[in-house]
């Protein structure tokens, strides 16, 4: 560690593996309600399982982003943290917040919690993934607004680089955007509209810019490869993103009452996105190819070159799979979106998180990498948490495959609830898999508590 | 200096193994013509449900302003060319007054096209008017977005010469400019046609 305001970055990716883990548990409570509908009903109902799953994975996610541009920017920037103390005082504002709305999902009826923290005053609520209620989304814009005075102060002052520029422009994105979840407007296609404004601009917008300097950093201090290389190839991936990424909104507006054309411009750009996330597997293989040392690190390698890997099958080609409007009529909304939502996540955010967490953790503690047996601990992590998302994908698309063939293209189409009755199987599957995730998370934090060091060789 | 010994030796040994320019902006460029490619696709597909409503729709367009502009995607690129071909030879001077030739005719051509969407625009003509105006507009728009990149690029490599940044031996940059420029021209001259002129 380089500077030592870096060090704020450490409780962001404490907490922010403490809330993974929650993220998980809320995971497997309601992959059984799946099969079990009555599990643990009243006390945590399905709606509520689903909320708490999806708030903490977004959560976690901005904890490690927030903790990622703590450790790297200093270091990019070449100067101390324009305010230690504001990100630490930050961070346990947003951890109550967080854990707050939390117990509000758990304990108070959704309405009553509307009605509690004044929605009728500016609606907000009910939207998927912008479920917080009124305070807590104000409490994340001052929060992310203080953040981002901290960190632009920082780069303002220090030098600037292709990675922190990126990462910044990124950040102040993921900010703007989420504005959009404040505009609330009554007519039920605007609403959509600008909804994914929020959602699809950020995961397949600022939030890949992010995702891309991550990488770019954690790669240029693994390979020692030059800067000047890996931050063109920053540049291209970006400039194809952004392209192919905000047009492609329009995927999701073949069928919500938009103008017929999204369906052509939709397709066309969307079916393009996989080009970036392919271009991001190139650039990390051939980085870690051309490296010119041997890190000790291997796990932190491991989990980059990972992340190339799995954001591509799960952003690119299971995106690319139902993302075409003539598909798309039949595939809407299946779970076809369910499996391609868990490897997307897990493979482009959730691993690029654990990536820069991989690399910089042992550096904050002190020492140039784990130990090699905790690095061999951590590798079984990956590899059974990566295993284990890609059956839960493939299980999740074999139940799409048939909900779609029963529900909706069969002479005699089955209702709903019939037809997800039939898909069972795939999902006591997916389940069994998730348990199998949870075993791979509970190895990964085990190897946190491996003692040793490894000494730097080059 | 010596021109010759400085200007061709090396570039001829390398341009037999290496296209022109830096190898990201071919991974973009190959980005762009698929991108491009797949609209055209998805042009002649919807084209084949609907011929007679294209055909009809086609002759609405303005073929003189699309032939005026393909003549300066021309020109500007043959300016391009010359200006790599000056500065191979060092001629620093002749290679930017060829760009500053290139960049105004990429300015004409955004001229002559704001011209033609004003008349579609006043005769109220939009992306929901018709599957032919939606894809005239989508691919002359998003071609008219890259000629504006283009010309940032070309502007940028200009001033650039102009401050005698590229010499006969170092002039990657301006190869890779003038190759962006050359792919913005390659699908015009593939959308000319296609759009205004192919029945």
């Amino acid at each position: 560690m380089q500077y030592k305001s870096q060090a704020v970055a450490k409780p962001y990716f404490v907490a922010a593996l403490a809330l993974f883990v929650a993220q998980i548990l809320f995971g497997l409570v309601m992959g059984l309600q799946y099969v079990v509908g009555d599990f643990l009903f009243p006390a945590i109902p399905f709606n509520v399982a689903r909320m708490v799953h999806t708030n903490a994975l977004i959560v976690w996610l901005l904890m490690g982003f927030m903790g990622a541009a703590y450790y790297l920017v200093p270091e990019e920037s070449e100067t101390e943290l324009h305010s230690p103390k504001l990100a630490i005082a930050l961070f346990w504002i947003f951890l109550v917040a967080a854990g707050l709305t939390v117990v509000g999902y758990l304990t108070v009826p959704y309405a009553t919690l509307a009605k509690m923290t004044g929605n009728d005053l500016l609606p907000t609520m009910g939207r998927e993934f912008l479920e917080q209620p009124l305070l807590t989304k104000v409490g994340i814009v001052v929060v992310a607004l203080a953040f981002l005075f901290n960190i632009s102060m920082t780069i303002l002052k220090g030098r600037k680089t292709a990675i922190n520029t990126v990462l910044l422009i990124g950040l102040w994105g993921l900010a703007i955007m989420f504005l959009f979840s404040f505009y609330n407007p009554d007519n039920v296609v605007k609403d959509k509209f600008y909804w994914w404004w929020v959602v699809h601009l950020w995961v397949e917008g600022v939030w890949e810019l992010i995702l891309g300097s991550i990488l770019a950093f954690v790669l240029i201090k693994i390979t020692g490869v030059d800067r000047e290389v890996i931050e063109k190839w920053l540049y291209v991936i970006i400039t194809l993103t952004l392209v192919t990424g905000i047009i492609g909104t329009g995927h999701h507006y073949y069928w919500i009452g938009t103008p017929e054309y999204w369906q052509i411009w939709g397709s066309i750009f969307s079916a393009l996105e996989p080009i970036p996330f392919f271009a991001m597997t190139l650039f990390a293989f051939n980085m870690v190819n051309r490296r010119r040392r041997e890190h000790p690190n291997k796990a932190a390698t491991l989990w980059a070159l990972g992340t190339g890997v799995m954001s591509f099958l799960g952003a690119g080609v299971w995106g690319f799979l139902h993302t075409l409007a003539p598909v798309n009529f039949y595939t809407h909304g299946t779970q076809i979106t369910a499996a391609h939502g868990h490897m997307a996540f897990y493979g482009a955010y959730v691993m690029v998180v654990l990536t820069i967490i991989s690399y910089a953790m042992p550096l904050m503690r002190g020492r140039a990498a784990n130990s090699n047996k905790a690095q061999v601990v951590e590798m079984w992590g990956f590899w059974l948490m990566t295993v284990s998302i890609v059956f839960i994908t493939l299980f999740l698309t074999g139940a799409g495959i048939l909900q779609v063939w029963l529900q909706r293209i069969s002479d005699n189409p089955m209702p709903f609830m019939v037809a997800q009755e039939q898909a069972n199987l795939f999902y006591w599957m997916r389940e069994w898999t998730g348990v199998a995730f949870l075993v791979g998370l509970v190895v990964y934090l085990a190897s946190f508590f491996i003692k040793g060091e490894e000494k730097a060789t080059a | 200096m010596n021109d010759t010994l400085v200007g061709t030796v090396p570039i001829s040994a390398t341009a037999a193994r290496h296209p022109p320019g830096d190898l990201a902006i071919w991974v973009f460029i190959l980005a762009e013509l698929l991108a491009f490619g797949v609209f055209f696709a998805v042009y002649a597909i919807v084209r084949m449900g609907h011929v007679e409503l294209f055909d009809a729709m086609q002759p609405n367009l303005d073929r003189n302003a699309g032939a005026i502009n393909t003549v300066l995607l021309l020109a500007a690129s043959w300016g391009v060319a010359r200006a790599v071909a000056a500065i191979e030879r060092g001629r620093q001077a002749i290679s930017g007054r060829w760009l500053g030739f290139a960049i105004l005719c990429g300015f004409g051509f955004l001229v002559v096209k704001a011209f033609e969407y004003a008349a579609k625009f006043r005769a109220g003509i939009n992306l929901a008017t018709n599957d032919f105006y939606m894809f005239y507009l989508s691919l002359t728009f998003f071609h008219f977005m890259h000629v504006i990149l283009g010309l940032a690029i070309l502007i940028g490599v200009w001033a650039k010469t102009r401050a005698g940044g590229y010499s006969a031996a170092d002039h990657h940059g301006m190869e890779t400019g003038a190759a962006y420029w050359h792919m913005v021209d390659l699908v015009w001259i593939i959308l000319f046609p296609l759009v205004y002129v192919m029945r």
